[in-house]
C-alpha cells in the first residue's frame, strides 16, 4: 500500500502522484467515476495500474488516498 | 544549433565512458543522455535520483545540507540547532548567502552556528540531556527567537536519540514551536531527501499553527515558495509581484519568518520558484487548504514576461493590467541591457551543472543574451525535473545527471564551452583549465539574478567573466610558442 495523491489537471483529466518515488503520471482511466462510488483501478499513462478502494467522489481535489500497486510502471 | 550533432554527442558519451570498469560503465551510461525535444517523458532516457557510484567524484550533498542549509537555515527568526558534531554546522554556516534584514544575534539568527558539539561521551551515553540544556540556553541567551528547530546530524540517527520527546518537552516549557527534523545526512542519496524531510516537518509542526485564527485577507495574497534570497533574489522578485498589485504574504524561506510561514495557508496562490525543494509543501497546501500552486521563472526578460502573465491569469483584470504595466515599465530597461551586452556575448556557448532548478531556469536568460546552453545537468534532480528540462533545452544538447568530476572535465575538453556555470567545487578545476567560470549556486558573491533588476546584474557578471582579459594570460611564459628560433642562442 502506498500513499498517493490524485490531482485535477488544469487542462482537464486527473494526475496520479506517488510522493515516495516522485512519480507523476496522467491517469488514463478510472474504474468507477460516479458521485457515490469513485476509485477502483487506475490505469496510468506510464503503464502502471493501481487500485484504490472505492469511496464517494471527493468534493475537492487533490486528495490523498491509499493505493495498491497491481502492475508496476514500466521503467 | 548545437555544437555537436546527435551522433557526435553520442560518440562523446561513449568515449568518455570507456575508461570505467564494466559495471560502472553500465551504471553511468544511464545517467547521460542527448536531448530529444520530441520526448514526452525523460524516464526512458535518463535515470536520476540514484545512489552515486563509490569511487567517482560526485558533487552531491547530504540530507542535512538539504534541510538545514537550504530549507530551514534561511528562516531568519528561528534558531536552527545543528544537533551533532560541530563540523556540519560550522562548514555550512552562512555559506549560501541568504540575505535578510535584521540584527544578527538579536532578532535574526541565520548567520550564526548553534550546535550541540557532540563528543564521544554523548555518542556513548546519548545526547538528549545535552540537547535539553542547549535549547534552554538558546532561549535564555536569545529570547527574541520565535522558535527553534533541531536539525539532526548523522550520529543522532545512529544512536537513536529521541529528539522528538525533547522537542515536545522544551516546546511546552518555553511556549514556542520546537521542531525536530530527522534529516540525518545518511538518509537518501542526496540533499533532495533533506528538502523532502524539511517540507514534511514544516507540514507537521508549523503550517497549521494558526489555523482558525483571524487573518486580514485580500483577494491578491500570494506567497513566494522556494526562493532562498541568495544575494537578494527574493527581494528582486517581490518588487515585480508587488508592483503588479499582489500582496506577498510570505517568503519561503529566504528572508522569511516563522509568522510568514504560519500565515501562508491564507494565500490565494502559491508561487513556486524552486520546484525541487518546495513542491512537497505546495502539494500539501493544495490538498489541505485548496491553494493552487504555480511554477514560475524570473530569469531573463522572456521568462519574466511569460511568468508574470501566467501569474496574472489566476487573478482578475486589475492584476492582469498590473502585469502588463510592469512589463511595459521594465521592457526598455531590459532592452537596454540586452543592447549593451548581447554584442559582447552573442554566440557564446555555456555548460551548466547546478542543483535543483537553475540548470533549466537560467537557460532563458542566456538565450536572451544570445548565448547558447550546450550542456546541462543536475546534482540531485528527479525524473520530473528532467521532464521539464527536455522542453527547455535545444535538440541534441548533452544532459548529465549527477555528473562525476572526470566526466565533466572530459565533456568540457571536447565541447569547449566559453563559459561554465557550476559551484565552488568545480570552479578552480576549470579556472586551471583556462575556462571562464561562474558560480551559479551563490552567484559568485554577486546577485541578485532574479527579476528585472537581477537580469542587469546577471548580464554584467557574465560579460565580466567571459570577456575578462585574464583568460589570454593563462599559458606559462616558458610554455608559450617561441617567438625567436632557438638556434640563435646556441
Amino acid at each position: 500500500m502506498a500513499n498517493i495523491m490524485i490531482r485535477q489537471k488544469p487542462a482537464g483529466g486527473l494526475v496520479f502522484y506517488l510522493p515516495k518515488r516522485d512519480m507523476e503520471a496522467d491517469i488514463r482511466s478510472i474504474e468507477f467515476d460516479t458521485p457515490e462510488k469513485w476509485g477502483g483501478e487506475l490505469k496510468l499513462e506510464n503503464g502502471g495500474v493501481y487500485f484504490v478502494d472505492p469511496i464517494p467522489r471527493p468534493e475537492r481535489l487533490p486528495v490523498s488516498v491509499n493505493a495498491k500497486r497491481l502492475v508496476a510502471a514500466e521503467d | 544549433m548545437a555544437v555537436l550533432t546527435r551522433e557526435e554527442t553520442d560518440a562523446l558519451i561513449a568515449e568518455v565512458l570507456e575508461i570505467y570498469p564494466e559495471k560502472a560503465h553500465k551504471d553511468r551510461k544511464k545517467h547521460l543522455m542527448v536531448n530529444d525535444k520530441t520526448l514526452e517523458s525523460s524516464k526512458k532516457c535518463i535515470t536520476s535520483n540514484r545512489k552515486s557510484l563509490p569511487g567517482v567524484m560526485t558533487m552531491r550533498g547530504c540530507a542535512y545540507a538539504g534541510s538545514k542549509g537550504v530549507v530551514w537555515g534561511p528562516i531568519k527568526d528561528m534558531v536552527s540547532v545543528s544537533h551533532g558534531p560541530i563540523g556540519c554546522g560550522q562548514y555550512a554556516r552562512a555559506g549560501r548567502r541568504n540575505y535578510y534584514v535584521g540584527t544578527t544575534g538579536v532578532d535574526v539568527f541565520c548567520e550564526m552556528n548553534f550546535t550541540s558539539d557532540f563528543q564521544e561521551k554523548d555518542v556513548v551515553f546519548g545526547g538528549d540531556k545535552k540537547l535539553t540544556k542547549l535549547l534552554g540556553e538558546v532561549e535564555q541567551l536569545f529570547p527574541l527567537n520565535k522558535g527553534l528547530s533541531v536539525q539532526s546530524e548523522c550520529p543522532i540517527g545512529l544512536i537513536g536519540d529521541d529528539i522528538e520527546a525533547v522537542s515536545k518537552r522544551v516546546a511546552e516549557e518555553i511556549g514556542k514551536p520546537v521542531v525536530p527534523v530527522r534529516c540525518e545526512g545518511f538518509r537518501g542519496v542526496s540533499q533532495s531527501l533533506g528538502h523532502h524531510i524539511a517540507n514534511d516537518s514544516v507540514r507537521d509542526w508549523i503550517l497549521s499553527n494558526r489555523d482558525g485564527q483571524p487573518f486580514e485577507k485580500t483577494p491578491y495574497d500570494v506567497a513566494i515558495l522556494g526562493d532562498y534570497n541568495i544575494g537578494g533574489d527574493a527581494w528582486a522578485s517581490r518588487i515585480l509581484l508587488e508592483e503588479m498589485g499582489l500582496r506577498v504574504v510570505g517568503q519561503w524561506s529566504g528572508d522569511g519568518t516563522l509568522a510568514e510561514m504560519e500565515n501562508t495557508p491564507n494565500v490565494k496562490l502559491n508561487l513556486l520558484h524552486c520546484y525541487r525543494s518546495m513542491n512537497y509543501i505546495s502539494r500539501h497546501m493544495e490538498e489541505k487548504y485548496g491553494i493552487p500552486w504555480l511554477e514560475y521563472n524570473f530569469f531573463g526578460p522572456t521568462k519574466i514576461k511569460e511568468s508574470l502573465r501566467k501569474i496574472a491569469s489566476f487573478f482578475d483584470d486589475k492584476i492582469k493590467e498590473g502585469a502588463e504595466r510592469v512589463i511595459e515599465k521594465y521592457t526598455p530597461m531590459m532592452d537596454a541591457v540586452i543592447a549593451k551586452y548581447k554584442p559582447r556575448l552573442q554566440g557564446k556557448k555555456v555548460m551548466l551543472y547546478v542543483g535543483g532548478l537553475r540548470p533549466r531556469h537560467v537557460v532563458g536568460a542566456y538565450e536572451d543574451l544570445g548565448m547558447e546552453v550546450v550542456g546541462t545537468g543536475y546534482e540531485f534532480a528527479h525524473n520530473d525535473d528532467y521532464d521539464r528540462t527536455i522542453k527547455e533545452m535545444g535538440d541534441a544538447t548533452l544532459i548529465y545527471d549527477d555528473v562525476t568530476g572526470y566526466e565533466f572535465e572530459r565533456f568540457v575538453e571536447t565541447m569547449k564551452p566559453d563559459l561554465i556555470g557550476s559551484g565552488i567545487k568545480e570552479k578552480y578545476v576549470f579556472h586551471k583549465l583556462g575556462v571562464p567560470f561562474r558560480q551559479l549556486h551563490s552567484w559568485d558573491y554577486s546577485g541578485p539574478y532574479h527579476g528585472t533588476d537581477g537580469f542587469a546584474i546577471f548580464a554584467r557578471d557574465m560579460d565580466l567573466t567571459l570577456n575578462n582579459p585574464c583568460w589570454s594570460k593563462l599559458t606559462a611564459p616558458w610554455l608559450k610558442p617561441q617567438e625567436e628560433p632557438m638556434q640563435e642562442a646556441a
